[in-house]
C-alpha cells in the first residue's frame, strides 16, 4: 500500500484514493499537423520504464480531483516527493541530469 | 539423452530410482554461439528448442541470470486458451494451442496439459454482447467456442454462484472446451531438457550486463562470466525487456507492472474447469495438488518490485468470494507478484529491430504462458530466417509507428 502526500490537500492518503496516470512531464506536441508517424508513435505509445527513479502523474480521484506529480522508486516503491503540476522535481535519476 | 517411458520407469524402479540421468547439462560457456537467447523462461527455452529442432541451429546458448523458469514462468496461473478477438492474435494463440496438444509427446516430458475447459463469465448485457462477438470471431477463425447461458454455466461449474442473489449475477459465459491448464514448471523443464539434448547450452546464473555491437550489428553479450560472442542475440526477458533495450539505446513501448496471484491450502477436488471473470476481476482453477490457483490484477503503477499492492489482491479475493461463496473460509497459502511487460494494445512484440542481429520477443503482458510453445516456434523462425514468421509479422514493433495496433484488451483477461 502506497501512501501519497497530495500537494493540494496537504494530506498523506492511501493509494486507493488515487489513480495512476502514467509518466509525468510529457509535452503535448505544439504543432500536431506537422508530426511524422514516428513522432506520433513516440508521443502516444513510448514511455520511460526505468528500474529506479520515476516521475509520474497521479490523480487524486477520491479527494480534490486534481493531478499532481510523484517521484517514486520503482524497485523499493519509496516515494521521494510529490509536487504540483508545473513544478520541477527535486530528486532526479543520475542519468537524467547528465 | 535417455528417453522417458514406462519401461525406463520400470527399469529405474529396480535400482530405487537412484540412477536417473541429470535432466540437463550445466556447461561452461563457449566463446562463440550462432544465437544467444537472453532469458531462460518458458518462451526463451521454447525458442531455443525450436531453433534446434526445426531450423537445425544447435550452436545456441540460453543465458539466464537466475535459474531456468524462475521468473514469470513460475509465477503465472497456468491457464491455456486461444479465444482472442482479432485474426492476428487468434491465429497466433491458436498456433500455440495446437502445439500444446502434442507437446508432451514432442518433448518426451509430461507437461500435464489438461484441456479442462475455460469459462469467461459475463455479468451484464454488454459482457454478453462482447462474448457473443468474440465467440463468433473465434468460430470464424476455426477456434472452438460456445456462448452459454447461466443454467449451462451452472451445469459445468456447480461451485459457481449463478443465482440472481449474487452482487453481480452471472448471465452467461463463453466456453472454450479445448482450453485448460498445464504444469508451468514442467513446461520450462521439458523445453530445457529437449533443447539441451539437441545441443543447446543452458547457462544459468549468467547475467547479461551489456550487448556489444560491431559496425552497428550485434556481435555478442557481456555477462558476469565474461564476453560471449554471438551472431544473433534474442531477448526474451518479459518485465526486464526495457532494461535490455536500454543497453542498445532503444526504447520499447512497454511498461512493467507487478501482477499478482495466490494459491490456497490444498483441498479436495471441487473445481474441474477454469473460471475467469473480467467484470468482477477474478479467475480461479484448481491444481492437481488441490490448491485453488487465483489470479489477481496488475498494479496500476509501474514497478519492478515483484510484489503487488494489497488493495489489488483484496479486490480479487472479494470477487472470488462473491463468485464462489463455498470457498470463503479457505485460507491462502502464498501470494506473490511477477513483473509483466504490458504494451499499449495488450498484444506482444515478436520482432526484428533496427539493429542487425537483435531480436525481441516481449510484451506478452498478463497472458504469456498460454503462448509459450507458439511464441518460441514463431520467434525461432524469425531468428533463423531473419524475417518474421507469417504469424509473427503483425506483431512487429513497427506497428506502434504505423498504427496497425492489435487491440486485445478485451481478450487479454487482465485489465491494464
Amino acid at each position: 500500500m502506497l501512501h501519497l502526500f497530495c500537494p493540494y490537500c496537504q494530506e498523506l492518503r492511501e493509494e486507493d484514493e488515487f489513480h495512476y496516470r502514467g509518466q509525468a512531464h510529457i509535452v503535448r506536441p505544439k504543432d500536431p499537423e506537422s508530426l511524422s508517424d514516428k513522432e506520433w508513435g513516440d508521443y502516444l505509445f513510448f514511455r520511460h520504464n526505468p528500474k529506479g527513479i520515476h516521475h509520474e502523474m497521479w490523480y487524486h480521484v477520491s479527494g480534490c480531483r486534481r493531478f499532481f506529480n510523484v517521484t517514486r522508486n520503482t524497485v523499493t516503491y519509496d516515494i521521494y516527493e510529490t509536487y504540483k503540476i508545473g513544478e520541477t522535481p527535486a530528486v532526479t535519476a543520475k542519468e537524467e541530469t547528465e | 539423452m535417455s528417453r522417458y517411458s514406462v519401461f525406463s520407469l520400470f527399469k529405474h524402479a529396480l535400482s530405487h530410482h537412484e540412477n536417473w540421468q541429470k535432466v540437463w547439462r550445466n556447461p561452461t560457456p563457449k566463446d562463440v554461439y550462432d544465437v544467444v537467447i537472453i532469458g531462460g523462461g518458458g518462451h526463451g527455452l521454447a525458442t531455443a528448442y525450436y531453433l534446434a529442432k526445426e531450423h537445425g541451429i544447435t550452436n545456441v546458448a540460453v543465458v539466464e541470470k537466475g535459474y531456468l523458469g524462475g521468473g514469470n514462468t513460475a509465477r503465472n496461473t497456468t491457464i491455456l486458451r486461444s479465444n482472442y478477438l482479432w485474426d492476428e492474435a487468434a491465429h497466433l494463440f491458436e498456433h500455440s494451442m495446437k502445439l500444446w496438444e502434442g507437446l508432451s509427446q514432442d518433448l518426451n516430458y509430461n507437461v500435464m496439459y489438461s484441456p479442462r475447459g475455460v469459462l469467461n463469465l459475463g455479468h451484464n448485457l454488454q459482457d454478453m454482447r462482447d462474448i457473443e462477438r468474440r465467440v463468433n470471431a473465434n468460430r470464424l477463425n476455426g477456434i472452438d467456442g460456445e456462448v452459454l447461458n447461466a443454467k449451462q454455466v451452472k451445469d459445468i461449474c456447480p461451485l459457481l454462484d449463478c443465482s440472481d442473489r449474487a452482487r453481480y449475477p452471472v448471465l452467461g459465459a463463453s466456453w472454450q472446451a479445448r482450453g485448460g491448464v498445464a504444469r508451468h514448471d514442467a513446461v520450462a523443464w521439458g523445453f530445457a531438457r529437449a533443447a539441451d539434448s539437441l545441443g543447446v547450452d543452458l547457462l544459468q546464473q549468467t547475467e547479461v550486463i551489456g550487448i556489444r555491437r560491431h559496425e552497428g550489428a550485434v556481435c555478442g553479450v557481456e555477462t558476469n562470466r565474461g564476453f560471449i560472442a554471438a551472431k544473433k542475440v534474442a531477448c526474451v526477458t518479459a518485465g526486464s525487456s526495457s532494461l535490455l533495450a536500454k543497453m542498445v539505446g532503444m526504447e520499447l513501448p512497454i511498461e512493467s507492472h507487478p501482477l499478482q496471484a495466490c494459491v490456497s491450502e490444498p483441498i479436495k477436488p471441487i473445481l474441474d474447469t477454469v473460471v475467469m471473470s473480467n467484470a468482477v476481476h477474478g479467475y480461479m482453477s484448481q491444481s492437481d495438488k488441490g490448491d485453488l490457483v487465483i489470479g489477481a490484477g496488475i498494479d496500476s503503477y509501474t514497478g519492478y518490485g515483484q510484489r503487488g499492492s494489497f488493495p489489488v489482491i483484496e479486490h480479487t479475493l472479494a470477487a472470488i468470494c462473491e463468485m464462489f461463496p463455498d470457498v470463503r473460509r479457505v485460507r491462502m497459502n502464498r501470494a506473490w507478484g511477477g513483473i509483466v511487460d504490458t504494451t499499449p494494445d495488450a498484444s506482444p512484440i515478436i520482432s526484428k529491430t533496427h539493429i542487425p542481429g537483435l531480436y525481441f520477443n516481449c510484451g506478452w503482458g498478463t497472458g504469456g504462458f498460454k503462448a509459450t510453445p507458439g511464441s518460441g516456434n514463431v520467434f525461432a523462425h524469425t531468428i533463423a530466417k531473419d524475417e518474421p514468421h507469417p504469424l509473427a509479422k503483425p506483431f512487429s514493433i513497427d506497428r506502434f509507428h504505423s498504427g496497425h495496433l492489435i487491440d486485445e484488451h478485451g481478450a487479454a483477461g487482465v485489465a491494464h
